[in-house]
């Protein structure tokens, strides 16, 4: 019997007036397990995990977390299935007006209620943890350079071991070095944690690095699934171009 | 088809167009109305309600206060000084210059000061608020709220809209002492009026309402002010043109909506309609 999803989407809708973004999304992710999402700008991969967090209500479908229904949450309880999330945002997404160790804080003062000096501490633990020193902690995002900003993300997305990992294309602007940097830390935190994480990327280096499955969305659609070993024998002519990063093939670009 | 035939079909179909237009920006203009309704409803709600973050607020309360001094203190005695200078121009013609010090004061408290330091604030305040929040915005920070369970309403909006509440009035009352101090200057030290007397007549017909209601209406005006600048941050579109769009929308509705609502508050105050 197959081992039940920690995520599932099923049927998931989304449209933005007349533009159907999400036509019918199906995946799941079983527990421990990355799932990559990748596919080309435009195609529903921000969407599809805005919709998996909340931030955006789906049109139609269902999105269960441990086998629980969420797109019908009332507040509290949505509130409690966040703390079960963490999420590194494309660029990092940090608060401009906090110092580092705060915004790495942020989450266990205001999501769970910690004291300030116990956050703290655990906050440069987790600095340490991802390559960044204690002295950092007292930085502000502006100051540090984008790996460091994107280092920071990490180690404020995994500050309050959360059960599921969301990463937004975590590689996206960072030099091919750093951006490895960056896939070896993501490996190692949700390894580390026994979490199980659903990542969407268009970097094909860094989705081979951290997946143990990828699914393919093209126009709304997941139109291919399966092990990351077998993305480069998946058959599927819409992957191969996207993989092989061709011009020519079934994907047209609009320009 | 006929020429007839073919101005007339023109002519529907120019009206068909302009009715298109007009039910088009009607509809606009009506959701709009909405989303603004609800958003001040949720704004308002979470004022109330627990988590509150009282170093937050207390941020917001220096930044929107305190830094608001100096430019409305400023703006509220140059305002005085004038005001005494243009009415000794005007009374003196006939021979009702002792009224100066009665205009000074009360055209001050009723009308310039609130009006005066929430269109300064509009456009100090307002502006900083859509421009941080629109910034926070399109770089995520408020999605990444949300996904550290906080709620971008308690901590983004309410701290912002409680603090121009409450320091517009006290901005107001400080831009009273300074503007009546204002024309004070200008009518002993350049029109030759003895201080005694000034300020006698200062006071004489003062009354409390007329400071009371300039109170209010700058209460008014401090939440329109953060209002306006919260919700076109908040709803702010992708990029720098974005954010200064924002930026833009807030002062302007701001300020329109400032002069509209002295309206309707002098109204109400002065005439009891």
């Amino acid at each position: 019997m197959a081992a039940r999803a920690k995520l599932e989407l099923r049927g998931v809708y989304k449209s933005f007036g007349a533009n159907h973004v999400l036509k019918g999304i199906d995946i799941a992710v079983e527990k421990g397990k990355s799932l990559v999402v990748i596919g080309g700008s435009g195609t529903g991969k921000s969407v599809m995990i805005k919709s998996v967090l909340g931030l955006i209500s789906p049109d139609k479908g269902s999105i269960k977390i441990d086998g629980q229904e969420t797109t019908k949450l009332r507040p509290p309880e949505r509130d409690a299935m966040m703390r079960k999330f963490g999420m590194l945002f494309q660029g990092g997404a940090l608060f401009d007006s906090l110092p580092v160790w705060e915004n790495v804080a942020f989450g266990l003062i205001q999501g769970h209620a910690m004291d300030r000096k116990q956050a703290k501490d655990i906050a440069i633990e987790k600095l340490r943890s991802v390559g960044l020193s204690a002295g950092v902690a007292k930085l502000y995002p502006a100051e540090l350079s984008g790996g460091m900003q994107q280092r920071v993300g990490l180690a404020r997305a995994v500050a309050a071991n959360p059960e599921i990992i969301f990463f937004d294309e975590p590689t996206t602007g960072l030099d091919p070095i750093m951006a490895d940097v960056i896939n070896n830390l993501i490996v190692e935190a949700s390894k580390g944690l026994g979490a199980t994480t659903l990542s969407i990327t268009h970097d094909m280096a860094s989705a081979r690095k951290i997946a143990d499955n990828i699914a393919m969305i093209y126009k709304g659609q997941i139109i291919w699934h399966g092990p990351a070993k077998e993305i480069d024998h998946s058959g599927n002519e819409y992957v191969d171009q996207f993989i092989r990063g061709r011009a020519e093939g079934p994907i047209k670009m609009e320009v | 088809m006929s020429l007839s035939e073919q101005q007339s079909f023109s002519v529907v179909g120019y009206s068909q167009v302009f009715l298109q237009k007009l039910g088009s920006a009607a509809l606009g203009f009506f959701a709009a109305v909405g989303r603004l309704a609800q958003f001040t409803g949720h704004g308002v709600s979470h004022c109330f309600t627990p988590p509150f973050f009282p170093r937050l607020l207390l941020r917001q309360l220096i930044d929107i206060g305190y830094y608001s001094l100096p430019v409305v203190g400023l703006t509220t005695l140059f305002t005085g000084m004038v005001l005494a200078l243009q009415s000794y121009s005007g009374f003196s013609r006939f021979s009702a210059e002792g009224a100066i010090a009665t205009v000074v004061v009360l055209s001050i408290t009723r009308e310039l000061s609130p009006v005066l330091a929430g269109l300064m604030v509009a456009g100090r305040v307002g502006a900083s608020i859509a421009a941080e929040i629109g910034t926070m915005r399109v770089t995520e920070q408020i999605d990444a709220l949300t996904t550290l369970s906080t709620n971008p309403y308690k901590y983004l909006i309410a701290p912002r809209l409680i603090a121009g509440t409450l320091m517009l009035p006290v901005l107001v009352l400080i831009g009273d002492i300074i503007g009546v101090f204002g024309g004070y200057i200008v009518s002993i030290y350049s029109l030759g009026f003895i201080p005694e007397n000034y300020l006698h007549k200062t006071w004489e017909y003062l009354e409390r309402m007329d400071v009371i209601s300039g109170l209010w209406k700058a209460a008014a005006f401090g939440f329109i002010v953060t209002l306006m600048g919260c919700y076109h941050g908040f709803n702010s579109e992708r990029g720098a043109q974005g954010v200064g769009a924002a930026t833009t929308n807030a002062v302007v509705s701001s300020s329109i909506l400032i002069l509209i609502f002295n309206y309707f508050l002098t109204q109400v105050f002065f005439t009891g309609k």
